[in-house]
């Protein structure tokens, strides 16, 4: 890999001077490397991040399922990775005019790499430098434990995707100590009626003591009665600190930290180097997580500067043809399937449009009449700051639900299609199934990355009980025996998984053809319990 | 042709039928009387969407760049790989390295096979609901696709065909080019499959006819004369013969000038006839490409296949020949692989024909007398014939030439699991036990993988 040439990091630089203008919004450091096939070739698995830790699957072609592939990308890899300063990279003999095209995409997803919310943990530290110490640490381990730590490795990763990315990204959501307790609280609430078990009288003392401070100085007042109480009662502070650290560990572990907390096999003092790896994994799939669930947003918003900003250049003034051409194959709704480059991008100027005539308010959403909701415009010309709100504060899934309506499926002709057997031709065909927006909005949402929610809790008997909380979806049951595999060894005992699966049709309902005038059927679910011991899987169904 | 198949089994009406196999060719009978249903499918290109996490900027901004299929293997061979592997299994954990995606690439005659290590991060992800068993049925999955553009509701847009997958395109690359592939041919693959996965090596068999060739060559010795002097051996001799006669002693330094040179001792090579034994085979590839076969069935019998196929192969040192034979209610034979793996009909069974057709091929073009035979004949167990009255003369007929008849049946799932007509009848037939080193027979579910068929493969031709 070797940087730009001098002359297009100019012109990159160029571009960033127009971005900013226009109000887009990162830091100013960033770098562009060439990549060539081979370069690729070793990029790819490790989703571009060069630093990456190595792995033996990283050498072999993981199998996606074409059908299913949808539901756990695992390579959300883009031009440009998220690291400080930001990196991106490009091929050899790009034409100038391209350049400026991919440029302004790049800028578009460092702007939202660095201002959306769901990116938050990432912003403190530079992911490409941790990468780097991660792997070393991995190398090192290997040299020492050999082939046990790729299985460590592989084990960790098949719980990957059930890190608990919210329940990290929660508290930056809070600007302040929120609704943590304070000390004031904690005297009142539980120090004094708890603890010190005061009477009445004494508890009334306290507060109209506290109420006299505060009318007296109503800034500092607080603070001197902490102050005089920590005075009387020596106790109260270390009591208050216990207290907070309690609250603290009642948080939501997610799988990695249940297992690397309670698990006896792992906590063995031959088996702590184990804790490290397991970390690792699971720090580097906490990077990814916002990835995943922000492709529409993101590429949407990439291809919406992209776009606008390209056509503003004058640098580059002749080549609109040659853009309009790429723009096109980039940006086109194909006839069937989703690309979420050219549904964020209409999403994004459907709604800045939108917020210049003033339509997402009230007013316009109360309005009936077709004719009138068509006419209504109210000229506040606020469509770029909402957008960039928008940039700043969802994720796909929120966006979709949110600003998906018929007035959008109508304008952009979008509808969800069907497949279905034609026996008599062999062939599946294609159909318009609706035109509905809250259709079309259910089938974008199923498309969307979701991975099961699962509760962990340890039955008496030592065995790991996990329990897959219902979302109207079972599990890929031939990946079951492989993950439980996993969390058996990393647990060191019995596992028992219980999810919901569907109930197999009778014998009877497989003969008839389905091809004749069917009616849907009803699915039925029942619950039903893996457990692998000794690395062998069995299944009951539950009552 | 529709009259025929109507004609055929009126006559088996006649000699009386089970109501479960007038059901089983009933269902037959219905897939061939459909419009269409007896001609060989054409296709229309019709992709299936692409996912929405499957676009990314690199495929989209700069895509022509870059090439779908890099030969080559980062960091570990194939050998590598499957070293790590075996010692997993020795670790007590299962495999995960899948040789998966063969792709025969050309239509004629060239055995290029890419081999593809494959390999599944197995992980807890929600499925799309499926109310049926097999996803292949009914609506299609999940809430649809997204589309855009102009169209009724209802509005048919465009087909796909149902076993474009299966087509040879083996979806490498996918997502921009970040395949592995490890091109190779046949007979490494062949050379893999036995060594890794420790397939049997042939045995003699006794009864193994070898072609003898004569060829001349300058190997043999004769003394005294013939046309070219083997200088070391001839001065070994001249110094035996010395030795003998006390004129070489060990501490004396040599003259050669005193050395006696007896006529006998001149050593040289003369040509000679040299018979070279040298293996050759022919490999029959039977497979049932009747309507119930459709779908996964065939799947497995044509992956099957090919694995067979590079084995013997590397077995023979590539002095294979094959035979491509498809059969319904008729057996015809098809020239190329790609034929034989992509045709598929609606219409009924009927085994005999193809045997017959084999035992023709043999008889005629004398076959027996060159090579050694070999016959894999893979289907779903289903035969109008019930009772196997034609089939079993073909078969033991089939048995007197053959060094092995490997038969496969992949369940369609249709009837009762290990009660398919063909496997009642050859289990009922003794031939199994009486012939046992050249009959095998190996009956897998539908369900199976590919380690499954390579397990088949060790039963077929052990």
């Amino acid at each position: 890999m070797e940087l730009i040439s001098q002359h297009a990091k100019r012109i990159m630089e160029g571009c960033k001077e127009r971005a900013r203008d226009a109000g887009l919004h990162f830091q100013n450091e960033s770098l562009e490397y060439i990549v060539t096939n081979r370069d690729m070739l070793e990029l790819s698995p490790k989703v571009m991040i060069p630093t990456l830790y190595d792995y033996w699957v990283q050498d072999v072609e993981v199998l996606k399922e074409s059908g299913r592939y949808e539901l756990y990308p695992s390579n959300p890899y883009e031009t440009v990775i998220n690291t400080r300063p930001a990196i991106s990279f490009y091929n050899d003999n790009n034409p100038d005019w391209l350049n400026v095209m991919i440029f302004y995409h790049v800028i578009g997803h460092i702007d939202f790499f660095q201002n959306n919310l769901f990116f938050r943990h990432t912003w403190d530290y530079d992911f490409a430098s941790r990468a780097l110490s991660d792997k070393r640490l991995i190398a090192k381990l290997r040299s020492e434990k050999g082939r046990w730590l790729d299985y460590v490795i592989e084990f960790s990763r098949a719980i990957d995707n059930l890190v608990g990315y919210f329940t990290l990204l929660s508290p930056y959501a809070r600007e302040d100590e929120g609704r943590k307790l304070s000390r004031l609280d904690f005297f009142f609430d539980t120090f004094l009626q708890n603890e010190k078990k005061v009477s009445t009288v004494e508890y009334i003392k306290e507060l109209e003591k506290y109420n006299a401070l505060i009318r007296k100085h109503p800034e500092e007042g607080e603070f001197l009665f902490i102050e005089d109480v920590k005075s009387r009662y020596s106790e109260f502070e270390s009591r208050y600190q216990k207290k907070k650290s309690g609250e603290k560990s009642t948080e939501r572990l997610d799988i990695f930290q249940f297992l690397m907390e309670h698990s006896e096999f792992l906590n063995r003092e031959e088996n702590q180097w184990m804790l490290t790896v397991m970390e690792v994994v699971r720090s580097t799939s906490m990077y990814f997580q916002p990835q995943i669930r922000t492709k529409i947003l993101n590429e949407g918003w990439a291809s919406y500067w992209h776009e606008t900003l390209f056509l503003q250049d004058d640098r580059i003034r002749g080549h609109e043809v040659d853009f309009a051409i790429v723009n096109a194959k980039v940006t086109s709704m194909p006839r069937v399937g989703l690309n979420p480059y050219a549904l964020g991008m209409r999403l994004f100027s459907y709604l800045e449009d939108k917020a210049n005539k003033g339509r997402i308010s009230m007013d316009f959403m109360m309005l009936k009449d077709k004719e009138s909701r068509q006419k209504f415009d109210t000229n506040i010309e606020k469509g770029r700051d909402f957008i960039f709100s928008v940039r700043e504060n969802f994720a796909d899934s929120m966006f979709v639900n949110t600003f998906i309506d018929q007035d959008f499926v109508d304008l952009h002709k979008l509808f969800v299609a069907g497949k279905r057997l034609n026996k008599e031709r062999m062939a599946w065909q294609y159909y318009v199934k609706s035109r509905k927006a809250r259709d079309y909005k259910e089938m974008v949402l199923e498309s969307l990355y979701h991975p099961p929610s699962i509760q962990m809790q340890v039955l008496a008997d030592n065995t790991l009980q996990l329990n897959h909380v219902f979302e109207g979806k079972p599990l890929v049951q031939d990946y079951i025996k492989g993950a439980l595999l996993g969390i058996e060894y990393l647990w060191g005992g019995q596992v028992y998984l219980d999810t919901s699966e569907v109930v197999p049709p009778g014998p009877l309902s497989q003969l008839e053809g389905p091809d004749e005038g069917h009616a849907q059927p009803e699915i039925a679910w029942q619950r039903v319990r893996y457990r692998m011991q000794d690395r062998k899987l069995s299944r009951k169904t539950l009552e | 042709m529709m009259q025929k198949l109507l004609d055929f089994y009126r006559s088996l009406q006649e000699k009386g039928l089970t109501a479960e196999q007038e059901r089983l060719i009933g269902l037959e009978l219905e897939q061939a009387a459909r419009p269409g249903g007896l001609d060989h499918q054409s296709r229309q290109d019709f992709r299936r969407p692409k996912s929405l996490y499957a676009y990314s900027d690199l495929t989209m901004l700069e895509e022509p760049l870059r090439p779908a299929v890099l030969s080559l293997s980062p960091t570990h061979s194939l050998d590598e790989l499957l070293d790590r592997d075996r010692q997993r299994e020795e670790d007590g954990f299962p495999r995960k390295i899948r040789i998966g995606k063969l792709i025969k690439q050309g239509r004629n005659g060239d055995d290029k096979v890419v081999v593809v290590p494959t390999t599944v991060e197995e992980k807890l992800y929600h499925d799309q609901v499926r109310a049926r068993e097999d996803g292949e049925d009914g609506e299609g999955e999940g809430g649809g696709e997204g589309g855009a553009g102009e169209g009724e509701e209802g509005e048919v847009i465009g087909e796909q065909p149902v076993r474009e997958e299966t087509g040879g395109q083996g979806g490498a690359g996918q997502g921009g080019g970040e395949g592995h592939e490890i091109e190779s041919d046949a007979y490494e693959m062949g050379r893999i499959l036995t060594e890794q996965f420790q397939l049997p090596n042939l045995r003699d068999k006794g009864k193994k006819r070898s072609l003898t060739r004569y060829t001349y060559d300058l190997t043999d010795k004769n003394r005294g004369f013939g046309q070219i002097l083997d200088k070391k051996a001839t001065l070994r001799r001249i110094l035996q013969t010395n030795i003998g006669l006390g004129r070489v002693q060990a501490s004396v330094p040599i003259d050669p000038y005193n050395l006696l040179i007896s006529p006998d001792d001149r050593v040289y090579r003369i040509l000679s006839k040299e018979k070279d034994f040298e293996s050759q085979a022919v490999v029959f590839f039977v497979r049932d490409y009747s309507g119930s076969m459709s779908g996964k069935p065939t799947e497995l019998v044509v992956a099957q296949h090919v694995l067979i196929y590079s084995w013997l192969i590397y077995q023979y040192q590539n002095q294979v020949k094959t035979r491509f034979i498809l059969h319904d209610t008729d057996a015809r034979e098809v020239d190329d692989f790609h034929t034989y793996y992509n045709l598929r009909v609606a219409g009924g069974t009927q085994v005999a024909a193809a045997y017959k057709l084999v035992n023709n091929i043999v008889e005629t073009e004398n076959l027996e007398r060159d090579y050694n035979i070999y016959i894999f004949h893979g289907t779903d167990g289903d035969d109008w014939d019930t009772t196997g009255k034609e089939t079993l003369p073909q078969l033991e007929k089939m048995l007197t030439y053959a060094n092995r008849v490997g038969i496969t049946i992949a369940e369609n799932g249709y009837g009762i699991s290990g009660s398919s007509e063909v496997e009642k009848y050859v289990r009922g037939s003794g031939l199994l036990e009486s012939m046992r080193h050249l009959l095998r027979l190996d009956v897998m579910s539908k369900d199976s993988e590919e380690g499954r068929l390579i397990e088949g493969i060790r039963k077929l031709t052990s």
